[in-house]
């Protein structure tokens, strides 16, 4: 700060100088205004995709660091480094630069474990970011688009990962890109043709290497990039959503200004992910490829896994069963692989990357949507994301079947066959309980609001009648508990009009109405005003009057027996199980 | 204060009940302001800006250190220096980074203004008459360029620019897959009189050193001298074990393939691919560590458990003079995992 | 650099040339060792065989046969030689407490010189591989490259690429070799105890799994990149990425969204 206005310091001029001179040239006046107070609102969980932003930044880092010394090579050459169990075996170009980085180059082993160990959490963070995005409905219009671009940047990033993996060209991934070839030669009709596709002939070949390596430092971080700016600008043009609150509304947004507050937390939280992630390249060893050794075709390892956001197609692989493999006219459709390999994640990610769409058509719903919705609000939707989360996390254990075996002293043919049976009973169940919990959630909710928090005191009257003194919530708490929305299943036209003509598009609209119904047949509606001086005057004795003032009631509240009746719970002409 | 502002399009077809109505709570807008300690005492205020210009200090520390440990502790000869100097670099670079991100973070969060503010939102849908503007704008193009009125030269044009990237996916569809000869999966090297030597050294085997509960891994001879050993090794890999006589069970056609009960099958998993090589010498099951897949070797290679379906496919081995394994011929069929032309 | 290169050729010269007489020394013993493997050990005297006997009698009878031909709860034990039963015996498997999917190594439950006298016993009974020798097993005599090697070959898929262990069908498994005495490692790879098969010295020769033994004795818990997380890949990986990475992120998280008191 100058002590004075009249005499800028030096600094101060050159800083105007400098602003002049890029405004005359850009007009980055306007972004400046428009953009450096812009308001955020403050959630932890809205740091979840910054773990997955930062992270990458960390892989771009550590990845322009390991391009310097990596050789993305298959040709043979013959191992001379300090390495003891590597002396003199031959190995690829690609493996032996993989050593030399990891034991010679100063830094090296840290700049490699920070990639991977940062491959990991940003592949954990986009997962746990997507979960946040679907459990609070931020995904509703308008930023269905935005999903859409998110949910591409998880299939990158599980192509990043895989071909960044390949690449050391170690026995553990080398037999995964094995599995690669198996799966894709499975493929009806062009299957071998692809397999030739991908590895330039027969496996392993070699060219796969030099071409993963093309696509794992240059096409998918390219699209990766790009994809993060679209996400980024829809996030800037949409404005962050928010949690409920008091003071927040639909059309505002409740926060704190990019410049200083979010400059200062978001830049430091990048500078804590990269910390995070140093500290566990320091500590942890990631991918030791001198302990797998260069590819060879015959040996495999115990534990041959892939990495965690692969595991779930491992998990899916193990627990098919093999008599699915047909044979059609001679040509063998190896359903055994297709089935596990590309229908089920093709089922789950379809159902992941549709869902906005198919909650838009259930719901009928065209509104702008920038208040969040407590999961509890939305029992059939977080229901669903539980039982989606629920089968995958069965296929992610089923692709760890064997070391579970080990760890707990089970055998492995158990172990698949409650897998089996789990995959298919889990979701369900899981379905039914996490909706049970949410109505549970939403009638304490509405208990809450009704009766107030227990106090714990009880009061006797002089008729000998004894009843506990509830606290009524104040405006702000039960704000929280009633700013939702009442949604109820579509209404649509009745088949026939008037005249007893049948109309068009019928058919369509009750399939729409009986998803709508799937999605809101069992509910909890918010408290109404109504409802709450019902539930007051219900109470023979109050302790206090209610004290209103335009119509909002903050005064005591007297519960003691007088519950309000569960039929009363929702709208008395909808149904209600 | 309206709760929820509608979009633009009105929801005509969804019974949502009105939203703004007297059966609805009226949000009680902001609550009030709590101030931070540092707001209002200002020794707090002083102690904050200490903390956080003492993890500036450790982050500078950090660096320091990193600097320092770089030159002093090099990545060495043998796993303890590595690991030294590992640890050292990365403590070193997370305290320099922790301690930016934290004293960041602490400023923010202690002596930046606290006060939430609020913005508005405006619905993202342009107005009616920016529409109206846009429309007419690429009206007024399209008609300039009269695409509509020229038929053939937008059939041409789409032509054109539907063709043109052949230039570039021809030679690269032509060169990708080598020679595109994918026949070569149903041939390995094996052939007649072929000897079976130990994987990875490359020794032949006697029959007589196969003794009963043993299993070798098996390249074939003058693997190493081939133009790609390592394609020709993907197909290649046998799994020899010999079984107790009265514990093998040989189909009809195939009593010829085995020499003296020792049995010759390929490792190459007929699912995915895996090497399936773990041997259980007591109940002669293999098992592939992959995807669990469990061949019974004492009994044709059969599957019992597991994702694959068909057997591994046998090797026909006998001895020759010396008394060497060697193949009797190729595979009968094609090894490894499953394809859409297999069998023809 | 030349400097340094020659610095380390002049450091390793002797290394490499005791390595070269060991080999050599090595190759010899494995030309001789059949002879006197076939022969019961010289140092087992009668005495030896007839207190072996007893103990055989009193702790091994009842499965394996009064006579150790078999039983239908024991296999015969003729021909398996010392090896099997200084392995079986002297890592505890043997005498077997309970029924599983595998008899698992526990306390050993007899002394040294009693397992010696029951291998003595039970080599008298038949011909079968003799017990290694000090040299045999001894992991800075072997070449843990070629060890590395022969072990992804023929150890790996059943022990892990570094022997941490790992499942096989119905309950079993192929233990950790960590802690494994470098003699126990050669004695099972040479009699394959239950679902283990037997690799006979035609097809991993004396030194090759002397380096093998060479190479497992590398392993263990320092590892150049920190802590291994029990060298059990990617899996262990991913968890460790999710409880500590994921863990302290969100607590950052969690801190940095609180409003400061």
């Amino acid at each position: 700060m100058t002590t004075t206005t009249s005499t800028p310091t030096r600094t101060a001029r050159a800083a105007a100088g400098t602003a002049d001179y890029l405004d005359q040239r850009t007009g980055i006046g306007v972004a400046v205004k428009t953009f450096a107070r812009k308001i955020f609102p403050d959630h932890w969980s809205f740091l979840l995709g910054e773990i997955a932003l930062y992270s990458f930044i960390t892989i771009l880092i550590s990845g322009v660091f390991l391009t310097m010394f990596f050789v993305p090579s298959m040709n043979e050459t013959v191992y001379n480094g300090p390495w003891p169990t590597m002396q003199g075996v031959e190995m690829s170009e690609a493996f032996a630069s993989t050593l030399r980085l990891s034991f010679e180059v100063r830094g090296g082993l840290l700049m490699r474990q920070i990639h991977h160990w940062a491959a990991l959490i940003f592949m954990a963070a986009i997962v746990t970011h997507m979960m946040r995005i679907f459990f609070t409905g931020a995904f509703r219009k308008p930023r269905e688009l935005n999903w859409v671009v998110g949910f591409t940047l998880l299939i990158l990033g599980l192509a990043a990962g895989f071909s960044g993996y390949s690449l050391p060209d170690d026995v553990l991934s080398g037999n995964g890109l094995r599995i690669t070839d198996g799966v894709v030669r499975a493929i009806p009709i062009i299957g071998s043709y692809m397999s030739y596709f991908i590895f330039g002939g027969e496996f392993p070949g070699q060219d796969l290497i030099p071409r993963l390596f093309t696509v794992h430092v240059l096409l998918v971080p390219g699209l990766i990039l790009a994809l993060i700016g679209l996400h980024l600008f829809f996030v800037v043009l949409h404005k962050h959503t928010q949690f409920p609150g008091s003071g927040r509304t639909n059309s505002n947004v409740v926060g704190y200004p990019v410049f200083p507050v979010y400059t200062a937390k978001a830049g430091g939280y990048f500078f804590i992910v990269f910390g995070v992630i140093a500290l566990m390249g320091a500590t942890m060893s990631i991918n030791p490829v001198w302990n797998y050794g260069p590819f060879d075709p015959s040996p495999v390892s115990a534990g041959a896994q892939p990495d965690w956001y692969m595991l779930f197609l491992e998990g899916s692989l193990r627990l098919m069963p093999g008599a699915a493999e047909i044979v059609i006219a001679g040509f063998t459709i190896p359903l055994n692989v297709i089935i596990p390999a590309m229908i089920v994640p093709g089922v789950l990610f379809t159902l992941l990357a549709a869902y906005p769409f198919v909650e838009a058509l259930a719901t009928g719903d065209k509104r702008e949507h920038h208040i969040l919705d407590r999961p509890r609000n939305r029992p059939f939707r977080t229901a669903f994301g539980v039982s989606l989360l629920v089968a995958f996390f069965i296929l992610v254990l089923a692709g760890s079947n064997d070391l579970i075996a080990t760890h707990f002293h089970l055998s492995i043919n158990d172990i698949t066959w409650t897998f089996r049976v789990l995959l298919f009973l889990g979701p369900w169940f899981a379905f039914y309980i996490t909706k049970r919990i949410c109505l549970g959630l939403q009638r304490k909710d509405r208990e809450l609001v009704l009766h107030g928090h227990e106090t714990g005191r009880i009061v006797r009257f002089a008729s000998g009648e004894y009843i506990e003194v509830h606290k009524p919530l104040d405006a702000h708490e039960r704000w929280l508990r009633v700013q939702h929305d009442a949604i109820r299943p579509l209404e649509i036209e009745p088949a026939e009009d008037s005249r007893g003509v049948r109309r068009k598009g019928y058919r369509a609209d009750r399939i729409r109405q009986r998803l709508s119904e799937m999605f809101y047949e069992d509910r909890i509606d918010p408290v109404t005003p109504a409802e709450l001086a019902a539930a007051h005057s219900h109470g023979e004795h109050d302790v206090l009057e209610p004290a209103g003032a335009h119509g909002e009631l903050t005064g005591a509240v007297g519960g003691g027996q007088h519950f309000v009746a569960p039929t009363d719970e929702t709208h008395p002409e909808k149904r209600n199980r | 204060m309206s709760n929820h502002d509608n979009g633009h399009e009105a929801t005509t077809d969804v019974a949502l009940r009105d939203t703004t109505g007297p059966d609805r709570f009226e949000n009680p807008g902001h609550p009030e302001h709590h101030p931070r300690l540092g707001d209002t005492d200002p020794k707090a205020n002083k102690k904050a800006e200490r903390q956080v210009v003492f993890l500036f200090t450790i982050s500078i520390l950090g660096t320091l250190a990193f600097i320092v440990a770089y030159f002093a502790f090099p990545p060495g000869e043998t796993p303890e220096t590595m690991r030294r100097s590992n640890i050292t670099l990365g403590l070193s670079m997370a305290f320099a980074l922790l301690g930016i991100g934290t004293a960041a973070v602490h400023w923010a969060k202690s002596l930046m203004n606290d006060h939430e503010k609020s913005e508005d939102r405006h619905a993202l849908r342009s107005d009616d008459a920016t529409r109206e503007t846009a429309v007419a704008v690429l009206k007024e193009g399209a008609e300039d360029s009269a695409i509509g009125r020229r038929g053939v030269l937008k059939v041409s044009m789409i032509g054109a620019l539907a063709l043109f990237p052949l230039s570039i996916v021809l030679p690269l569809i032509g060169n990708i897959g080598e020679d595109w000869d994918v026949s070569k999966f149903k041939r390995t090297m094996w052939r007649k009189g072929l000897k079976l030597t130990t994987d990875p050294d490359g020794r032949p085997i006697k029959a007589s050193d196969v003794t009963i509960g043993s299993v070798f891994h098996v390249i074939p001879e003058g693997l190493h001298e081939e133009p790609h050993p390592l394609d020709e090794k993907a197909k290649s890999v046998v799994l020899l074990v010999r079984l107790a006589p009265e514990d093998l069970k040989e189909a009809p056609n195939r009593k010829g393939w085995s020499y003296n009960g020792i049995v010759a099958y390929s490792k190459i998993c007929t699912h995915v691919g895996c090497p399936v090589a773990l041997y259980e010498q007591q109940t002669h099951h293999l098992l592939c560590p992959c995807h669990q897949s469990t061949f019974d070797v004492a009994d044709g290679a059969k599957v019992v458990f597991g994702p694959a379906k068909r057997p591994l496919p046998q090797l026909p081995i006998t001895v020759d003079d010396e008394g060497y394994l060697v193949a009797q011929s190729d595979f009968h069929e094609p090894i490894g995992p499953s394809f859409w032309e297999r069998l023809k | 650099m030349k400097a340094l290169a020659a610095r380390r050729h002049d450091r390793r010269a002797p290394v490499v040339l005791l390595l070269l007489a060991l080999l050599l020394t090595g190759g010899l013993y494995a030309v001789l060792a059949p002879a006197s493997a076939d022969a019961a050990p010289k140092t087992a005297s009668t005495d030896d065989i007839a207190a072996g006997e007893k103990l055989f009698q009193a702790n091994c009878a009842t499965c394996h046969g009064p006579s150790a031909a078999g039983t239908a709860s024991g296999p015969s034990l003729i021909g398996v030689g010392a090896a099997a039963v200084d392995f079986q015996v002297g890592t505890g498997r043997m005498p077997a407490q309970m029924s599983g999917p595998q008899i698992e190594a526990k306390p050993v439950q007899f002394d040294d010189e009693q397992i010696s006298q029951l291998a003595a016993y039970v080599a008298s009974l038949g011909v079968g591989p003799a017990i290694p020798t000090d040299e045999q097993v001894d992991p800075a005599l072997g070449d843990p490259a070629n060890g590395m090697a022969l072990f992804r070959t023929n150890c790996a898929m059943c022990h892990n690429a570094v022997g941490a262990g790992g499942a096989l069908s119905q309950g079993k498994f192929a233990p950790k070799l960590w802690e494994t005495s470098p003699r126990h490692l050669y004695e099972a790879m040479l009699t394959g105890p239950q679902s283990m098969p037997v690799f006979n010295d035609a097809n991993i020769t004396p030194e090759g799994k002397r380096d093998i033994i060479a190479f497992i004795d590398q392993q263990g818990d320092t590892a150049p990149g920190g802590m291994t997380l029990g060298a059990l890949g990617p899996v262990s990986e991913g968890l460790w990425a999710w409880v500590v990475g994921i863990g302290l992120l969100i607590g950052a998280a969690v801190w940095i969204g609180a409003k400061s008191s």
